[in-house]
C-alpha cells in the first residue's frame, strides 16, 4: 500500500495536474472544451487521427507526422521559453508553474508498451476522441479497452516495477 | 476558402498543436496531456478503492472537456470541413498494406480493419481490444502519451520526456515491421 501511495503521489507530479490555486468552476471551464475543439479540428484536418499516416510513420515513407510532431515541439519549446523569459503570468495572474517529471522505469517499460498499441490502433489517446467524433464509432470498443488498460495499470500499479 | 477543406500540410498543424502548451498554461496554469483523462475517467466511475485512482478527480474536470472538446471537433471537421477527395497516401505505405492484406484506402481507416462488422472477430479482438488496452496500459505506465511526452515534456526540456518517447517510437517500429505482419495473417488478413 505505501508503495501504491508513492507511486500515486509522484504520478500526480509528472502527469497533467491542475495546478491553479483556484479551480475553474461552471463557465471557465468552457475555455477548455472550446481548446478541445479547436484542437480536435486540427487533428482531423491535417489527418493525424490516420490509421494510415501511423503506418507511414512508422514505415519512414512519409515526413508528414514527423514535421507534425517536430513543428509542435519546437513551437512548445520557444513558447516555454517566451513564458520564462518574459515572466509571462496566467490571466488570472498566478505564476505559471511547469511540473519536473521524474524518471521512473514505466517511461521504458510502459513506452514501449504504448508504441506496440500505438502502432495497432494508429492512435494515441488524443485522435481516439476525433477519431469516434469524425463517425468511426466503433472506436467506442477501442477508447474502452484503452480505459481498461489505465484501469489494470492503476489496479496493479505497485506490482510494475518503477 | 478552398484551403480548409484540402488536408492542412505539417507546417500549420504542428505550430498549431504545439501552441496549445502555452493556451493551457496562460489560461489556467494546465499541462497538457491527453492520455490523463482516462485515469479520471477511472477515478469518477470505478475507483475501487484502488489508491492510484483516489484523488479529487473533480479538480481536473477541465481534462475531461478538453477530450469531449476533441470528438467534437471531429464531428465539425468531418461535417462541415471535410476534403471531398480520397486521402493521399504514400505508395510505398499502399504498396507495403496492400501486401498485408488491406484493400480500402478511401477514408482515413480502412474499413478492411475499422468496422463493427469486425467487433466479435480475431480482427476486433487485435485492434480494438488488445490495441486499446496497450495504449491505455502504456501510456499510464509510462506517465504520459503522445501529448503530455512527446510534446509537453519535450517542450519543457525533460530528458525523461524524451527517453519517453524514444521507446513509443521502438514499440512502433518493432510491432509494424515484425509484429504486425505475423498478427494480421493470425487473424485472416
Amino acid at each position: 500500500m505505501k508503495v501504491a501511495e508513492k507511486i500515486t503521489r509522484q504520478d500526480s507530479h509528472c502527469e497533467a495536474p491542475n495546478l491553479r490555486a483556484n479551480h475553474d468552476k461552471g463557465v471557465e471551464l468552457l475555455k477548455y472544451l472550446i481548446l478541445g475543439v479547436l484542437f480536435g479540428i486540427v487533428f482531423v484536418k491535417a489527418e493525424v487521427i490516420s490509421w494510415f499516416r501511423i503506418q507511414e510513420m512508422f514505415r519512414l515513407q512519409s515526413f508528414h507526422m514527423y514535421g507534425v510532431i517536430g513543428s509542435a515541439v519546437i513551437t512548445g519549446i520557444i513558447s516555454i521559453q517566451v513564458i520564462k523569459r518574459f515572466g509571462i503570468k496566467t490571466i488570472h495572474g498566478e505564476a505559471i508553474n511547469i511540473p519536473k517529471k521524474e524518471f521512473r522505469k514505466g517511461q521504458v517499460i510502459g513506452g514501449f508498451i504504448f508504441g506496440l498499441g500505438w502502432a495497432l490502433t494508429g492512435a494515441c489517446p488524443g485522435p481516439l476522441f476525433a477519431q469516434i467524433g469524425s463517425g468511426y464509432t466503433v472506436i467506442l470498443v477501442t477508447l474502452f479497452s484503452a480505459l481498461a488498460g489505465t484501469w489494470v495499470y492503476g489496479r496493479f500499479a505497485d506490482k510494475f516495477p518503477n | 476558402m478552398e484551403w480548409i477543406t484540402q488536408p492542412w500540410p505539417w507546417y500549420v498543424a504542428g505550430p498549431l498543436i504545439g501552441l496549445t502548451v502555452p493556451a493551457l498554461l496562460i489560461l489556467g496554469n494546465k499541462t497538457f496531456g491527453i492520455s490523463s483523462s482516462l485515469r479520471h475517467v477511472c477515478a469518477a466511475c470505478v475507483p475501487a478503492g484502488i489508491p492510484f485512482f483516489t484523488y479529487n478527480w473533480k479538480k481536473e474536470i477541465w481534462n475531461l472537456l478538453f477530450v469531449v472538446g476533441i470528438l467534437i471537433g471531429g464531428v465539425i471537421a468531418t461535417n462541415f470541413l471535410a476534403n471531398p477527395n480520397e486521402i493521399i497516401i504514400a505508395e510505398s505505405t499502399k504498396a507495403d498494406l496492400t501486401a498485408l492484406g488491406v484493400t480500402d484506402y478511401g477514408n482515413l481507416l480502412p474499413s478492411d480493419i475499422f468496422s463493427w462488422e469486425n467487433l466479435f472477430t480475431a480482427k476486433g479482438l487485435l485492434f480494438f481490444v488488445i490495441g486499446g488496452f496497450l495504449v491505455g496500459f502504456g501510456t499510464r505506465y509510462a506517465g504520459g502519451c503522445t501529448s503530455g511526452h512527446a510534446i509537453m515534456g519535450i517542450s519543457s526540456l525533460q530528458w525523461q520526456s524524451v527517453v519517453a518517447t524514444m521507446f513509443f517510437m521502438i514499440g512502433g517500429f518493432l510491432m509494424t515491421h515484425v509484429m504486425l505482419e505475423p498478427l494480421m495473417k493470425w487473424v485472416g488478413f
